[in-house]
C-alpha cells in the first residue's frame, strides 16, 4: 500500500494585495502537475463515502482515477455524465460539508481537494477545445418550458434535451446563468465560464428565450397550452430588508441590487458601462453568508478604503464558507460580529452617513440549532459609513406563485413540492431549487433539477402525473 | 428582435419610439411599463407603455441622460439589446362619474391607454397637459378621442392657462368635482398635483417612475414608501395613492446618481462626438 500522502496541494490564488484591485479570479487552478500529485493521493476507497456526499452522485473515485493517469478528457467527461456544470461546481459548491467532509483522509484533515480536481478537468477541457457532444436520444416529440437559466433550469434542461425532449428555456433577464451571472462575482466565478456551459447546453439543442418574464409576459397557464411540462426554477429573487429605520435612504443597498449592478450590469466598468454604483469610502454588509461575504470583497475591489461585516452571531455562527470568510479576510475585510444594525442615519439630503448598532450576546440555540443572538441594552453605538449593503436573505419572487392558480406555497412564499420526484401540487408543473428551499446552494438546485427531471422525463414516457 | 418600426422626435427633447414585440402587445395593459437596455452596455431604465398593436409596442420619453440618447438614436431598421414586459400592476380601471387625466412631459403620450379605457369603462374623462410652452405639446388629437376636453397648463402662457398645475388646480377643482384624478409625468408633476387634490379629497392616483433595474422585485432599488409602509415600485406599483407616498424620499433616490449621471453623460458625448 502506498504511504499515506497528507499533502493537500494549496491552488495557486492571487495575491491578496493585488487583487483587490482588480475583479478578475482570485483562485488561478490546479497545474496539470498539481493536478496528477493531488489525485494520486487518493486511496481509492472500495466503498467510497465521498459520493454519498455529493448531491448529483457524481462518480469521484472514478474521475479522480482518470486525472492520476493524466487521462484529464476521460476524466471530465464521466463527470458530466452526472453533472453538467463542473467548471461552476468545481469553484461554487462547498465541499467542504460534502464530498469532501465524507472523503476518509477527512479524518487526517488533508480530504482530497475533490472540487479543485473538478475545476482543473473541466477548464482543462474547454481550453484544450475538445468539448464533445454526448449522444442525444431518439426525438420523442414532447416540449418541455424550463422557467429560469440558473443552476436548476439549466440542469433540467441538460438532462431533459439529452433524453429525446425538446426544451426551451425562459429567462427573465438578458443574460442567461441567474445567480450565476447576477450574484456571484467575477472574482469567485467568471462569467465567460457561465457562458461557456449555456453554450453548451445550447449546443445540446435547448433553446433559450431571454427577456422574458414567466407571470408576466405569459403565465404559467398560458405556456402550458402549449408545452407538455413546466419546471419552475425562478430561484430566491426577493431581497429581505429589516424593517429598521432610514432603509431608503441613498446609500443602503440591498445585496441582490449591490451585486447586480457590478456583476450583470458591469458597474466595475463604469462609465465604459453605463449603469453607476456608489463607490462607498466606508463600507458596511449586514450578514454572514456567502453573500455577505461576495458584497464585503465585491466593496473592496470598487476602491473602498475600508469594509466592515456587521454579523449579529459570532464567528463560529457563520454561514459563509469558511474559505470566503478567509478570502475576505486576506483582503483587509473586518468583522462586527455580535453586533446588529438597529437604524441608519442620514444627512440632510437623505444620503447614509452612520449605522448605529447595538451589541450582542449569545443565549439558547434557536430553531436552526445556533445560538440566538440577544441584544445587550444600553450597548448602542454608531459606525460611520456611506454605504451599507444588506446581505441577510432572499426569499422566492411571488411573481409566479401570484400568477398560477394551482400552485401551493409556504410561509416564505417558497413553492412546495413532492420531494421525491419535484412535481407542484398542479399537474404538469415541477419546481426546485432556490423558489422551493429559499436561499440555497448552486449544487442543491442542481440536485432539485435532477430529480425532477427524472419525473419529467417519467411523465412524458407513461402520460402517468 | 425588438426592431426599431419608428423613431420620432415629437417635440424638442421628447422621443417616440416603436419596437417590434411578438409577446408584449398580447398581454400589455394600461399603466403597465417596460425595461429597455439600447445597448449591451447600457442600463436597464422602464419606460410607461403609451401605446401597442399587433407589431409592437411604443414609447414615449424625455430625452435626458445617456441612456435616453442612446435610445432616441436608434434609427428605423435598428435593435434594441433588451426589451421585457409588460411589468408592474395594471391600472384598476373601472367606471367613474368623472376622470381628471393629467399629464406632463413624457406623461402627454403615456397616459393615453389609462384614458381610452376609463372611456371605454364608461368614464367621463377630462384631460389636462401641461407644459412650459405651447410647442411642447403633441399626441392632442389623440388625447381628444379619449377625452371630453382638454384644457391646456403653460408656465409661459403661450397656450391655455398661464402657470403651473397646482395653481390651475386650485381654482378649477373648486368648480369641479372629478371622482378620480389620474397623474402621468415627472415626478415633480406627481407630487404637484397631488398636493393640489389633497385638500379636496380627491382620490389621485400617481404612476411612479423611480430608478430600476430588473423590473420583477429583485433588486429592491425602486423601493418607495408609501402609507408609511416600504413598496417596491415595479411589482406593487408603478401607480399608488399619490396622498400617501412620501415624495422626499422618491425624489431623494431619483437623484441618487447624479454625479454618476452627469459623469456618464459627458464620457457617452465624448466618446460619441469626440
Amino acid at each position: 500500500m502506498a504511504k499515506l500522502d497528507l499533502n493537500r496541494r494549496p491552488m495557486p490564488k492571487q495575491d491578496p494585495k493585488e487583487r483587490i484591485k482588480n475583479f478578475n479570479e482570485v483562485a488561478l487552478g490546479y497545474t496539470p502537475e498539481l493536478a496528477i500529485a493531488e489525485a494520486k493521493r487518493c486511496l481509492e476507497c472500495k466503498r467510497p463515502l465521498c459520493v454519498k456526499g455529493c448531491p448529483v452522485e457524481i462518480d469521484i473515485p472514478g474521475f479522480i482515477k482518470l486525472v492520476a493517469a493524466g487521462r484529464f478528457l476521460d476524466a471530465v467527461r464521466l463527470i458530466k455524465k452526472k453533472n453538467t456544470l463542473p467548471a461552476i461546481c468545481g469553484r461554487v459548491c462547498p465541499q467542504e460539508v460534502q464530498c469532501e467532509k465524507t472523503c476518509i483522509l477527512n479524518k487526517k484533515g488533508a480530504p482530497i481537494a475533490i472540487g479543485r480536481l473538478e475545476r482543473f478537468v473541466a477548464d482543462y477541457e474547454a481550453e484544450v477545445g475538445k468539448v464533445t457532444i454526448p449522444k442525444i436520444e431518439k426525438k420523442t416529440g414532447k416540449k418541455v418550458a424550463v422557467v429560469g437559466s440558473g443552476p436548476a433550469g439549466l440542469t433540467v434542461a441538460s438532462d431533459l434535451i439529452q433524453l429525446g425532449h425538446d426544451v426551451t428555456i425562459f429567462e427573465a433577464l438578458h443574460k442567461p446563468g441567474g445567480v450565476l451571472v447576477y450574484g456571484i462575482p467575477e472574482f469567485r466565478l467568471p462569467k465567460r465560464i457561465v457562458d461557456r456551459e449555456v453554450d453548451y447546453i445550447k449546443k445540446l439543442g435547448v433553446r433559450v428565450v431571454l427577456n422574458f418574464v414567466v407571470g408576466m409576459t405569459m403565465t404559467v397557464d398560458e405556456i402550458l397550452k402549449e408545452y407538455d411540462a413546466v419546471f419552475i426554477g425562478s430561484g430566491a429573487g426577493l431581497p429581505w430588508f429589516m424593517s429598521i429605520p432610514g432603509e431608503t435612504l441613498n446609500g443602503v443597498y440591498s445585496a441582490n441590487e449591490y451585486l447586480t449592478r457590478t456583476n450583470l450590469m458591469k458597474a466595475y466598468l463604469f462609465p465604459e458601462y453605463d449603469t453607476p454604483i456608489k463607490i462607498g469610502r466606508r463600507v458596511a454588509v449586514i450578514g454572514g453568508g456567502n453573500v455577505a461575504m461576495d458584497a464585503a470583497r465585491t466593496a473592496l475591489r470598487l476602491g473602498a478604503d475600508e469594509v466592515i461585516v456587521i454579523y449579529r452571531r459570532s464567528r463560529a455562527e457563520m454561514p459563509a464558507r469558511v474559505e470566503e470568510v478567509e478570502n475576505a479576510e486576506e483582503e483587509g475585510v473586518k468583522f462586527q460580529f455580535l453586533t446588529n444594525p438597529v437604524r441608519y442615519i442620514s444627512d440632510d439630503h437623505n444620503q447614509l452617513v452612520a449605522v448605529e448598532c447595538l451589541r450582542m450576546r449569545l443565549g439558547e440555540p434557536d430553531a436552526s440549532g445556533r445560538r440566538r443572538p440577544i441584544p445587550i441594552e444600553g450597548s448602542e453605538f454608531v459606525i460611520p459609513i456611506d454605504v451599507c449593503v444588506v446581505a441577510i436573505g432572499n426569499s422566492p419572487n411571488p411573481l409566479i406563485p401570484k400568477t398560477t392558480p394551482g400552485l401551493e406555497t409556504g410561509k416564505w412564499g417558497n413553492i412546495i413540492i413532492d420531494e421525491a420526484t419535484g412535481k407542484t401540487k398542479k399537474e404538469r408543473v415541477w419546481a426546485g431549487g432556490d423558489v422551493v428551499t429559499g436561499a440555497a446552494t448552486v449544487i442543491l438546485a442542481m440536485g432539485a433539477g435532477r430529480i425532477a427531471a427524472r419525473s419529467i422525463d417519467e411523465f412524458l414516457r407513461t402520460g402517468k402525473w | 428582435m425588438y426592431e426599431i418600426l419608428k423613431s420620432e422626435r415629437l417635440v424638442p427633447n421628447i422621443h417616440l419610439l416603436k419596437i417590434e414585440s411578438e409577446f408584449i402587445p398580447k398581454k400589455a395593459r394600461p399603466g403597465q411599463f417596460v425595461i429597455l437596455q439600447a445597448d449591451e452596455r447600457g442600463e436597464r431604465i422602464p419606460l410607461t407603455l403609451a401605446d401597442w398593436d399587433e407589431e409592437g409596442i411604443t414609447v414615449i420619453f424625455l430625452t435626458i441622460g445617456t441612456s435616453t440618447r442612446k435610445l432616441a438614436a436608434l434609427k428605423e431598421g435598428d435593435s434594441l439589446y433588451t426589451l421585457v414586459g409588460p411589468l408592474g400592476r395594471p391600472t384598476e380601471i373601472s367606471s367613474h362619474r368623472e376622470v381628471l387625466g393629467i399629464g406632463g412631459c413624457y406623461g402627454i403620450g403615456a397616459i393615453y391607454p389609462a384614458l381610452k379605457a376609463f372611456q371605454e369603462a364608461g368614464s367621463s374623462v377630462r384631460t389636462i397637459i401641461e407644459a412650459r410652452s405651447a410647442n411642447l405639446f403633441y399626441w392632442t388629437d389623440r388625447l381628444s378621442r379619449v377625452s371630453g376636453e382638454i384644457l391646456y397648463v403653460t408656465r409661459d402662457g403661450s397656450k391655455g392657462f398661464t402657470g403651473h398645475i397646482d395653481q390651475f388646480l386650485k381654482d378649477y377643482l373648486k368648480e369641479n368635482h372629478p371622482d378620480l384624478v389620474y397623474v402621468v409625468g415627472c415626478t415633480f408633476l406627481l407630487y404637484l398635483v397631488a398636493e393640489a387634490t389633497r385638500p379636496f379629497g380627491i382620490k389621485t392616483i400617481v404612476s411612479l417612475n423611480p430608478i430600476m433595474i430588473d423590473g420583477t422585485g429583485m433588486c429592491g432599488v425602486c423601493r418607495v414608501i408609501v402609507g408609511g409602509k416600504t413598496k417596491f415600485a415595479c411589482v406593487d406599483g408603478p401607480e399608488f395613492d399619490g396622498h400617501e407616498v412620501d415624495w422626499n424620499v422618491l425624489f431623494a433616490r431619483k437623484h441618487s446618481y447624479f454625479d454618476e449621471e452627469l459623469r456618464s453623460l459627458s464620457f457617452f458625448e465624448c466618446e460619441r462626438y469626440g
